[in-house]
């Protein structure tokens, strides 16, 4: 792939100038792709790109705040960055962007619904419009848009919103379905009730390990996490629904009006709990309210970390 | 609560110390008559209220949340309000997908000298939940029974 090859040169010029570079190397299955800190010409020579390039690398930046690194991205995490440069978690001085044209990746959840086990898939490629898996099976072709994550449908961004590099010829803008709108419709036609009780069950699946806040780039508190604190105690030790719930009612609360809606959260999920619907029902607020798009504009203001006299679409004189 | 068992249900009142608790408190003085079942914290501005003590009290079973602060513009620390006002109406839109019906939390204004208007917001709001009736939270979240039940507040709680 000549572009890859392209970036890789990219990169290895500007690698004395940096901490290192993140990006992608091949994970521990063929589905999937690992975080891959580049800082020699060797480790550049390990980067790949492609439909499993799912991480967000966009995720580590805070932690080098002060340093000057690189970072290759997608469309989506290019707008993790923008969120992090507009709330000045990062310097946009300090960051060297490479990107190139992202024309979707694998969700292997949605790979595992279609032939099991992960654990023995021994090869994956995509071909145009099929994904192929190579399973002791034999081969099985899945169409590509029932096997790629649900955001890369409609994707508005294929091209990074901010870069330095960008190798490779822009991609138009996503014509698919909105599986976003699909979930939340069907989220609307249930009642109150039923839809308490549908969070109940799917949420009694799980096991608190929080993987869904350690995924997600726009979770920087780390170590101060109020989930975590004993005084005051937001969460108890208790393993029922309701604690589970009010964790994801934090991380969701915390992310209004600044989640990119990168869908790290619910990838990294080990139990599949579709959270990802909160904050997607976040940003439709942020949007109806505030007219307002997370990580587009590096320039502004973030909707909560600002007012305005008179806002333009509330109506709290109407209660 | 037993004089009025089955009659009452619970709702959380989150009120600025200075707006609307004295609103609350002209309401009493003045003896204008009101529904109880509103339990009243107060907090120093709309602008502390974290809408997560909204989300904590509706999943820990509360019937209805009502928060109260002082008219945009009045308040006491200028611009307390306006981030209250925009984190409310957020929370607002959020509610609903956990399964809370969307009357169960309202945000509004009440001054220190609007004793009458206080007693309309707490005798609408009571109204208004009560159509709703109890929060389907408390049986839905109930603790499991078993292990847990054993344990400290939420077996505890009336
Ligand atoms: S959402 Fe867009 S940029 Fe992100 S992985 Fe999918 S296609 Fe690529
Ligand atoms: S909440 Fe989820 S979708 Fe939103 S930024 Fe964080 S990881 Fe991405
Ligand atoms: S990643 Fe999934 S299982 Fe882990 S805490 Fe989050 S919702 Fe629960």
């Amino acid at each position: 792939m000549q572009e890859l090859d392209a970036l890789k040169q990219r990169i290895v010029e500007a690698l004395p100038g940096l901490d290192c570079v993140i990006g992608w190397e091949p994970g521990p299955s063929p589905l999937t792709a690992a975080p891959l800190f580049m800082r020699t010409p060797a480790d550049v020579d390990r980067l790949v790109w492609g439909p499993f390039n799912a991480p967000n690398t966009a995720v580590y930046l805070p932690a080098f705040k002060g340093r000057k690194v690189g970072v290759v991205v997608k469309g989506c995490d290019s707008r993790s960055v923008v969120e992090l440069i507009q709330e000045k978690l990062v310097r946009r001085e300090e960051l060297v962007v490479f990107a190139m044209p992202c024309r979707g990746v694998a969700d292997a959840s949605k790979v595992a619904g279609r032939v099991g086990d992960l654990g023995q898939v021994s090869a994956a490629a995509r071909d145009g419009a099929t994904l192929q898996v190579t399973t002791p099976e034999g081969m099985a072709a899945m169409p590509w848009d029932e096997a790629c994550a649900d955001k890369c449908l409609n994707c508005q961004y294929p091209n990074a919103l901010v870069s330095d590099h960008f190798l490779g010829d822009p991609l138009a803008p996503a014509q698919g379905r909105d599986a976003a709108a699909d979930e939340m419709g069907r989220f609307e036609a249930m009642a109150p009730a039923e839809r308490m009780a549908w969070w109940a069950q799917a949420m009694d699946r799980c096991i608190r390990c929080y993987a869904c806040r350690n995924a997600c780039p726009m979770c920087v508190c780390r170590d101060h996490c109020i989930a975590q604190t004993r005084d005051p105690h937001w969460v108890s030790q208790e393993d029922g629904v309701r604690e589970k719930l009010m964790f994801q009612a934090i991380h969701a609360l915390h992310l209004a009006g600044r989640c990119t809606e990168c869908g790290e959260c619910q990838r990294a999920c080990p139990v599949d709990i579709p959270i990802l619907a909160l904050r997607r029902k976040l940003n439709r607020v942020v949007k109806d309210v505030f007219d307002y798009q997370a990580g587009v504009d590096p320039q502004a203001v973030p909707p909560l970390f600002t007012f305005q006299v008179e806002e333009a679409k509330i109506n709290e004189r109407g209660w | 609560m037993p004089v009025l068992a089955g009659r009452e249900l619970r709702i959380v009142g989150f009120l600025c110390n200075w707006c609307s608790y004295g609103g609350a408190d002209t309401a009493g003085v003045g003896r204008f008559t009101q529904p109880t079942d509103l339990r009243i914290i107060r907090v120093p501005c709309s602008g502390r209220i974290d809408p997560l003590f909204v989300v904590k009290a509706l999943l820990g079973g509360a019937d209805g949340v009502l928060v109260s602060g002082c008219h945009p513009r009045d308040c006491h620390y200028a611009s307390g309000n306006f981030y209250a006002r925009r984190r409310l109406e957020v929370l607002k839109g959020m509610l609903p997908v956990l399964g809370f019906e969307p009357g169960r939390f309202e945000y509004t204004w009440v001054s220190a000298s609007e004793g009458q208007r206080w007693q309309q917001v707490v005798t609408r709001f009571t109204e208004q939940i009560h159509a709703l009736g109890p929060s389907p939270a408390r049986d839905i979240l109930a603790p499991r029974r078993g292990l847990a039940s054993g344990k400290g507040g939420d077996s505890a709680r009336a």
